[in-house]
């Protein structure tokens, strides 16, 4: 079933686009351009984010951190190499991403921690981010439980994808 | 944040690195990660571009109005606030639609036209309404149908089966959803009640 999800939702909207009398390809060439110029913009964040964290290896810091957390992170069965993922999520997108990358290049995108990371990533969002940009757009600046309550959200989905991992694939 | 954020890690690398005498090491990564940076970028514009792509195809052709009207059905029980013929809550639709699909592009925009919107129906000053609230924590939440840059990038490192998290990223993020949306929901009607004494 997995493998059918892509093929059939894009093959689905071109038809349906199509039968509606709409012009798919240059609509299509529209979207990608505008992506293609958001892919640009992300460059300087990445490149910043990502020589921090290369540093960050190299040094020996992420070695020394993920070693004293993993004692008691195994415990929970949170796997250790997701930590930094976890922390930098909800605060910067593209952050997130450079940690990611790091992590499938360090273990492999099907071990434990390559799948929990997938699944974190995909099910949590920036929120520091996204709270700011709403609320900034509208000049209002007492949130109240915004972001207690959206925090809530990204723990419980840091510890479900844990869970999840573990039930669909073990460990 | 972020200013802090990005000093503590060279801080923090430089440490590591007098204290286990890797400088070595460490300039090599000074040099060579912003390559690394730009190697990415290049890995996953293709797979932006297409996706942003196909998405503007589904706006342009009436589906995503389609999902939005079904959307709406859902949704009213949370705003219960708001006009249901109104400004404010059509864009929350919209909004949500444009996330489900990956629309971070649209999503944002209406996003913003929704809390205006909503500030001028609920007449807020400078402190968030309850509409306010459980929309932005809706949009806080993934609500994404498919996590495109995690697939990306775990073809990038030969994942055998890269679509096999699916189910457990929607699962996930309705969880993480549910627990956001129970929260602003309790925490919500604690404000009210210490606000009424």
């Amino acid at each position: 079933m997995n493998v059918w999800i892509i093929p059939i939702i894009t093959a689905f909207i071109c038809i349906y686009a199509l039968v509606n009398k709409c012009d798919v390809f240059s609509d299509f060439l529209e979207g990608a351009e505008e992506n293609l110029k958001m892919c640009v913009g992300l460059l300087p964040t990445l490149i910043a984010i990502i020589t921090a964290i290369g540093m960050l290896r190299a040094s020996g810091a992420i070695d020394m951190l993920t070693g004293l957390a993993s004692g008691l992170l195994g415990k929970l069965g949170f796997p250790a190499e997701c930590l930094p993922l976890a922390l930098i999520r909800p605060i910067s997108g593209s952050g997130a991403l450079a940690v990611y990358e790091e992590i499938l290049a360090e273990c492999n995108p099907d071990s434990f921690a390559g799948r929990v990371a997938s699944v974190m990533l995909g099910a949590t969002e920036t929120t520091f981010y996204t709270i700011a940009v709403y609320f900034s757009a509208v000049k209002i600046k007492k949130t109240r439980h915004t972001l207690p309550a959206a925090l809530l959200g990204d723990i419980t989905g840091f510890i479900v994808s844990v869970l999840m991992v573990n039930i669909f694939f073990g460990r | 944040m972020m200013k802090y954020f990005f000093t503590i890690m060279i801080l923090l690398s430089f440490i590591a690195a007098a204290a286990m005498g890797r400088g070595e090491a460490l300039t090599e990564a000074v040099l060579n990660s912003p390559v690394d940076a730009v190697n990415l970028c290049i890995y996953l514009c293709g797979g932006m571009c297409f996706w942003g792509g196909l998405m503007r195809v589904a706006e342009r052709s009436g589906l995503t109005d389609i999902i939005a009207g079904f959307f709406a059905k859902i949704l009213g029980g949370l705003f219960k606030e708001l006009d249901k013929n109104g400004r404010a809550f059509k864009a929350i639709c919209m909004n949500v639609t444009a996330n489900l699909l990956g629309l971070g592009n649209a999503a944002t925009p209406l996003g913003i036209e929704a809390m205006q919107a909503m500030k001028e129906e609920e007449k807020a000053e400078n402190e968030a309404t309850p509409s306010m609230i459980i929309f932005t924590v809706l949009n806080t939440a993934s609500l994404t149908l498919i996590p495109s840059t995690a697939l990306s990038l775990r073809i990038k490192y030969g994942s055998e089966d890269p679509t096999e998290i699916i189910p457990a990223v929607w699962i996930t993020s309705a969880c993480a959803l549910a627990a956001a949306l129970t929260g602003a929901l309790i925490l919500g009607k604690g404000a009210k009640k210490s606000a009424e004494k």
